[in-house]
């Protein structure tokens, strides 16, 4: 049914060397459409930011649109734009990413505009107290005004772990993104945007020589800061049961979110394959184990949904992260049968295993999405990228199909007796806006 | 620092474009009136698989029933065939790497799935057994229409669907393309039968299309096909949606949600369809306006005033009238000065001509998207989907890049004159209207009225 593992290697190859102010660079050249991808990864996420600072990684994110040394405000997006490209960045929890996607011939153009705001990027007060109205009208539609907003990426992690870098809000909040200042930007930006702390990734239809002369043409001349420390942010696992509760006045019905410990996702990596099947053999789709227990078999659910990493993304975090499981679920029935339901579940995978052709058909269909996924030429170079900072490989990218087509039954069972009842951190959201229903 | 000034010396200038390879498409109809579509591309080994059958309410009177038979059909099509139950097709798709997504809107019932090359067979064998032989047993409907229901709520509390709801009601009337959420009530009282005789009226092969790309041989797919789907041969025709009536804009509504803490705004009007020649200054006229980043919107009410994270404008179709949308979701406080800045941009743009780097800019724009969102096997098999079931052929890709390059800035003008004009479209305000009737009230009158609250 599935094709031998070598075969499920991406046959994309990857180049790699290091500029003397320390960019990683990786080339991943593809010549079947006319179209390159070029992205530049920052180690330093929401999980960098200090106390009194909530935010302001994603908020940085934004002044890095604002303009360059010798690019004004406006023109970054006009120039990628105007050259029939697509461009977009993201904050996460152990990275900020920008990328754009465009027509090969506008390449170079690309690379000049990255190395640009490498450099120096336009860091005003005009921009950043406009960047700050933005961020809070971001933050008003995406979670104030709308029900289930950012549940529950926003509220677990404060019940999940312990120390400051995991539970924050990091969104932030009005009174740190308001308080911030010219000298914060200058400063997170000295410390975290070094050459030597980031990764460019290019996909794509481009020649690997001529694409070296480009980068180092634009990049060489960034100069070069230490990189800050590694971060931190492994903590020890719970012992105990932690629950938590959320009031949303918005929302019509009640939902809850479980949320396990899982292994280093780096360190450990083969131990947390074993999860990732795992999370897939729980949630993904009609055959799932969750969905036909919760929605058709005992009906006490409206959608259920189980992920890796608070953002869905399995491997672009570091420790510490978790297994979440969520579920929404009519008013009538009460979160604790839905809890019981799914510890019932997780544990029989636990005790009794897992059949060979239901693990079978499980990565049957992980390896269609990460092939999905790899079908688009930006899709592929963000995941070169994030496996080559994240993981320090960017070939892992191309090899998680074959590596997940070894993950044995014995290891999913082993990665179900990981999430016990006795651990795991719970968020109610209850619906007390009070309507009628 | 001293602010950047760009010099344009420094910036690489652009190469000359790669021309976008014209897809090779195999087209052939089968005996039955279905139309198969399939595009052999290298690339990742998966094949896309989109299963267009066309829906549309038959009258205006039976559109609300319509639309609440169709959102439990799309899922409870899956619960069952005369041959396997919901679990074991979900499992033989699972084994090839597909997972059938079954989705409605106005006009068609769409299966999609992407699958491994060597399942294709044994998935269009499932797909077959779908079409002819879904039983919708009684037990698992009833509890598909009760999760139906529930989603149904859950929609109802976002603020965009409530705007959305609000300006369809307003553009269309009494046309079906009003219903945009079907009620709760009428979903509730959706049976078994009514089902099966929906299924059997409506899901017909004669208008239908099916569209395959990725790692296939032509010919041994449409023998694939042929097999498979032999016996999908219901009597019958499509429906199609009658034409969009012509409604003049009312005064802007302003759909109160008492403490929101935004405004949702929401213009529409009616634009060009894909075969009318004025589409592509249209859409070239909706890039400047708002359609991206460097846009005259985005420029003035987010990167200038920071009233909102993400304002946006665009063209959609749908087969009986197709839309041009402005939304912006804004800061209560700036309600007024936000809609006041949108019809400032949308005036200036019918009564003022665009310039030239910004119609240039627009262009390469549209047609490096149309490149980029063609190059993976899912974007190519969606819009050889779209284009198929509206009538048309893979040559109107070609064609439209063709057209797009020729547009000038006189015929962006006129275009923007009569589509893009702040007179000629409906408006449509969510918010709190406590806080944001006064402001809307110096730009004109104001309709304020209660979000519609379905009780059950």
């Amino acid at each position: 049914m599935t094709a031998a593992g070598a075969d499920l290697t991406l046959r994309h190859p990857v180049e790699r060397f290091t500029l003397d102010n320390g960019l990683r660079v990786v080339l991943a050249p593809d010549r079947s459409v006319p179209v390159v991808a070029v992205s530049v990864f920052y180690d330093v996420g929401m999980r960098s930011e200090p106390p009194g600072r909530t935010g302001f990684a994603h908020l940085f994110e934004h002044m890095m649109f604002q303009g360059s040394a010798n690019v004004p405000k406006m023109e970054h997006a006009r120039l990628v734009q105007a050259a029939g490209g697509t461009f977009n960045g993201s904050t996460h929890q152990d990275y900020t990413n920008y990328f754009q996607a465009l027509p090969s011939e506008a390449l170079e153009r690309a690379i000049f505009l990255e190395a640009d705001r490498m450099a120096a990027p336009a860091i005003t007060e005009e921009n950043l107290r406009n960047q700050i109205d933005v961020v809070k009208e971001e933050i008003r539609v995406n979670v104030l005004n709308r029900p289930y907003g950012a549940f529950p990426w926003l509220q677990l992690p404060e019940i999940a772990f312990e120390s400051f870098a995991n539970t924050h809000d990091g969104y932030g909040s009005f009174v740190d993104l308001e308080s911030s200042t010219v000298d914060d930007a200058t400063d997170f930006f000295s410390r975290y945007y070094a050459p030597s702390n980031a990764v460019l990734c290019i996909g794509g239809d481009l020649d690997v020589t001529e694409t070296e002369a480009l980068v180092r043409r634009w990049f060489d001349p960034v100069p070069a800061r230490p990189a800050p420390p590694a971060p931190v942010v492994g903590e020890p696992s719970p012992t105990t049961v932690r629950r938590g509760v959320v009031e949303d006045a918005l929302a019509p019905a009640p939902a809850v979110a479980i949320g396990w410990r899982v292994p280093d996702p780096v360190g450990d990596l083969d131990t947390y394959l074993g999860t990732v099947l795992l999370t897939e053999l729980l949630s993904e789709g009609d055959a799932s184990r969750l969905e036909r227990r919760l929605l058709h078999t005992d009906r006490l659910a409206v959608a259920q949904s189980s992920y890796l990493g608070l953002f869905g993304d399995p491997f672009d975090v570091r420790d510490a992260t978790l297994l979440v499981s969520q579920v929404h679920h009519p008013a009538d029935v009460p979160v604790d049968r839905v809890l019981q339901a799914v510890h019932e579940e997780i544990d029989k995978v636990a005790t009794d295993g897992v059949p060979a052709d239901e693990l079978a058909r499980v990565t049957a269909r992980t390896e269609a999405q990460l092939l999905q996924q790899a079908d688009s030429v930006l899709g592929r170079t963000l995941g070169f990228a994030s496996a080559e900072l994240v993981h320090g490989r960017a070939e892992l990218a191309g090899e998680l199909a074959a590596r997940l087509a070894a993950v044995t039954p014995e290891q999913v069972q082993a990665a179900a007796r990981g999430l016990s009842p006795d651990t795991a951190a719970i968020l109610e959201l209850r619906a007390t806006g009070g309507q009628s229903r | 620092m001293s602010a950047p000034v760009l010099d344009l010396s420094l910036v690489p200038p652009l190469g000359e474009p790669r021309p976008t390879p014209v897809p090779e498409v195999h087209e052939t109809t089968l005996p039955s009136g279905l139309r198969l579509v399939v595009v052999p591309r290298p690339g990742v080994p998966l094949v896309e698989l989109r299963l267009r059958v066309p829906f549309a309410a038959s009258a205006a009177r039976q559109a609300a029933t319509h639309a609440a038979r169709t959102s439990v059909l799309t899922g409870a099509v899956l619960l069952g065939t005369a041959g396997h139950d919901q679990l074991e097709i979900a499992q033989l798709l699972q084994a090839h790497g597909g997972e059938l997504s079954v989705s409605a809107d106005a006009d068609r019932l769409l299966f999609s799935t992407t699958m491994l090359p060597d399942g294709l067979a044994p998935v269009l064998g499932v797909l077959a057994e779908l079409l002819t032989a879904a039983t919708y047993p009684a037990g698992p409907v009833d509890a598909e229409r009760s999760r139906v229901v529930e989603r149904i709520h859950i929609a109802r509390s976002q603020p965009g669907v409530i705007a959305r709801s609000a300006l369809a009601a307003r553009r269309y009337g009494a046309h079906p393309y009003a219903q945009q959420l079907p009620s709760a009530d009428l979903v509730g009282s959706v049976t078994p039968a009514a089902l099966r005789k929906l299924h059997r009226d409506r899901v017909l092969p004669a208008g239908s299309t099916l569209v395959l790309v990725g790692e296939v041989d032509p010919a041994a797919a449409a023998d694939a096909v042929g097999t498979a789907l032999a016996g999908w041969v219901a009597e019958g025709k499509a429906v199609a949606a009658a034409p969009v009536p012509d409604v003049a804009p009312a005064p802007l509504q302003l759909v109160h949600r008492p403490g929101a803490v935004q405004s949702n705004i929401r213009l529409g009007g009616p634009a060009p369809g894909r075969t009318d020649p004025q589409l592509p200054a249209v859409r070239l006229a909706s890039m400047v306006f708002g359609g991206y980043f460097s846009s005259r919107l985005v420029e003035n009410i987010r990167e200038r005033r920071g009233y909102t994270y993400s304002p946006r404008s665009g063209v959609e179709h749908l087969m009986a009238g197709s839309s041009f949308t402005v939304d912006a979701d804004v800061a209560t406080a700036v309600t007024g000065p936000a809609l006041l800045e949108t019809w400032y941009e949308l005036g200036r743009m019918a009564l003022t001509p665009v310039t030239e780097a910004e119609l240039e800019s627009a262009r390469r724009y549209l047609l490096g998207t149309l490149a980029l969102g063609t190059a993976t096997h899912a974007g190519l098999a969606s819009t050889l989907s779209a284009l198929f079931g509206a009538g048309l052929s893979a040559e109107w890709l070609a064609d439209h890049q063709r057209a797009l390059a020729t547009v000038g800035i006189d015929e962006v003008t006129e275009a923007s004159r009569q589509w893009l004009s702040p007179a000629g479209l409906t408006a449509v305000v969510v918010g709190d209207a406590e806080e944001a009737a006064d402001q809307l009230r110096v730009l004109g009158p104001v309709e304020v009225t209660a979000p519609a609250v379905e009780e059950s």
